[in-house]
């Protein structure tokens, strides 16, 4: 394998895997940007992988006053799904569930497009009956009277049919803490580029997966050619140094949005260096074959 | 490219059907076979000519300089482009209007903007009676667009009313918003009485109040909704004081319990 390095961080001369998605996004609103977050991260919760979760959602980035439909601060969140059906099943039952019933809260569609999914269409059967439809201009809203007073959604929201998911970094480091470091400041430079979201926890995953298993019915098991404490016993692709091992999962509205999150996941892993953080970065992909987005990583470290 | 004029000559002898000067009809015409348009409501015919001192522009602007109470029908059934019209203006301006610019130096009679569909449609000075409302028969009267009225509206102005905006800065007369099926309807002086008679759905939004209110309208409170604030942007550009009415916090009533109730009365004025 040839290898790149930049900053003394080794980059494998690899490529992320990724797949088609099916993408929407709304925009969270409250009266105070904490209560738009706190409805936005219920939504998103248990949003990590499509394998368990159904989708994959998290926060985009967070909207001023002046940046959402009405006004008051918001978050716009990004959901991601194998499947159209599945999306909108998600779409609806999260935003029921958990900004629906979250204090002061509206919600708006936060991606236009010519296919749309049910927002308010479908909510709106909460209100039994006292439900108010209002269209001002071509913008179409659902009154829902609520205990605090009325729940404003849009009607539709758009739908995305060729967003990407699975855009990864491998984040290899000597230490669990250098690991780490590396790991946060890619995914505080990934939560800076529009249109992407990185779905697990804080951004990182520190169990990545591989198809299939040994045991009948599971579906994914643990990625042990990355196990640093399988190193000597499975066929690994770890060298003497590796200690720990994480992964930062890229799904994105777009395949450029997904490249640039990527980029900057890469920069800001070779800027921290090896001695603090990464000593080497690697990417996941199950030969090419299964997913049309191939993203390599000597052309995004440069 | 200037727009196609049309100057008064004089004062027609009968009542005149404007509805052929539409930018959609006039496309491709050229300014003769316009002067030849047949605009008359009687046995004695009258063409553009006759009326009109016609200066050739651009259809899709159309100016109207000097009308009168008798011209029926102006900006009928338009679809897009602009007219626009100093002076008053006769019954049905505007009716079945789907888009485009309409407006209005001055008084439009009955029936303005009947049936409208889409557009936006100004009146800068009063409108007559039934605005927006169906012609008899009818099911449906005003499903869509803007119309904003800048001085007074006559009785039922947004009778059975079913989609769209409509903005009165002035009064309106008795039963506005009367059988409202769904839309909404602001009026910014005090109201006729018996506003949302029969209403089903829709909103009304009343400045002032109204003189007398049906007692099948019941009190839901003092609020102030975030759908106003959403709506007080969408027509912030149509008028101000409208806008700036819709941030108050407002009276709500629910309507017309007589028939479905599912409709609303906003009142704005402080007891």
């Amino acid at each position: 394998m040839r290898v790149l390095t930049v900053n003394d961080v080794r980059i494998d001369d690899t490529f992320a895997e990724a797949f088609d998605m099916r993408a929407t996004a709304v925009v969270v609103t409250a009266d105070s940007a904490r209560w738009a977050r706190q409805a936005a991260l219920s939504m998103t919760g248990f949003a990590t992988s499509v394998i368990g979760c159904g989708c994959e959602a998290g926060i985009d980035r967070e909207l001023t006053a002046k940046q959402t439909p009405d006004g008051r601060p918001g978050m716009r969140v990004l959901l991601f799904a194998v499947s159209t059906t599945e999306l909108q099943k998600q779409l609806l039952s999260r935003v029921a569930q958990c900004v629906l019933t979250s204090v002061g809260s509206a919600c708006y569609a936060g991606l236009d497009g010519e296919e749309t999914l049910k927002l308010g269409n479908g909510l709106r059967y909460f209100g039994d009956g006292w439900q108010i439809s209002k269209r001002f201009g071509k913008k179409h809203f659902w009154r829902i009277p609520v205990m605090d007073g009325e729940f404003v959604c849009e009607a539709t929201t758009g739908l995305r049919k060729k967003a990407v998911g699975g855009g990864n970094l491998l984040v290899i480091g000597r230490t669990a803490k250098a690991a780490l470091a590396a790991a946060e400041a890619a995914a505080a430079a990934i939560a800076k580029v529009p249109d992407v979201i990185a779905p697990f926890p804080g951004g990182i995953v520190r169990s990545g997966s591989k198809v299939g298993s040994k045991y009948k019915g599971v579906q994914a098991s643990t990625n042990d050619a990355y196990c640093p404490t399988l190193r000597g016993a499975v066929n690994s692709a770890l060298d003497g140094e590796a200690g720990s091992v994480l992964e930062i999962v890229i799904d994105g509205l777009t395949s450029e949005a997904v490249a640039a999150a990527m980029r900057a996941g890469i920069a800001a892993i070779v800027k921290l260096g090896p001695k603090r953080g990464a000593t080497r970065i690697s990417a996941g992909n199950y030969g090419g074959k299964l997913g049309p987005h191939h993203y390599h990583l000597r052309h995004l470290a440069r | 490219m200037k727009p196609l004029v049309l100057t008064l000559r004089q004062r027609p002898k009968q009542r005149l059907d404007l509805s052929p000067l539409v930018p959609h009809l006039l496309a491709g015409k050229t300014a003769s076979q316009i002067e030849r348009i047949a605009l008359q409501t009687t046995r004695q015919s009258v063409d553009v000519a006759e009326i009109f001192r016609v200066r050739m522009g651009d259809v899709e602007r159309i100016l109207i300089e000097g009308a009168c109470e008798r011209f029926d029908h102006v900006g009928q059934s338009m679809t897009g482009g602009e007219i626009r019209v100093d002076g008053d203006v006769g019954t049905q301006a505007g009716r079945l209007m789907a888009g485009g610019r309409l407006v209005i130096r001055g008084n439009a009679g009955p029936w303005a903007a009947s049936g409208m569909r889409g557009g936006e449609f100004q009146i800068l000075g009063g409108a007559g009676d039934h605005l927006g409302a169906p012609l008899a028969g009818e099911m449906t009267g005003m499903r869509g667009g803007v119309v904003v009225v800048r001085g007074p509206a006559g009785e039922r102005a947004g009778d059975r009313m079913r989609r769209g905006t409509m903005i009165i800065e002035g009064k309106s007369g008795a039963y506005t918003g009367s059988r409202m099926i769904a839309g909404t309807l602001l009026v910014l002086d005090q109201a006729g009485p018996l506003p949302g008679f029969l209403m089903k759905r829709g909103t009304i939004v009343l400045a002032e109040g109204s003189g007398e209110l049906s007692p099948t309208f019941l009190d839901c409170g003092q609020h102030q909704l975030l759908a106003m604030k959403l709506w007080s942007e969408f027509i912030r550009p149509y008028s101000k004081r409208a806008a700036s009415l819709l941030k108050r916090s407002l009276r709500r009533l629910a309507g017309d319990m007589a028939v479905l109730g599912k409709g609303e009365i906003f009142i704005g004025k402080r007891n």
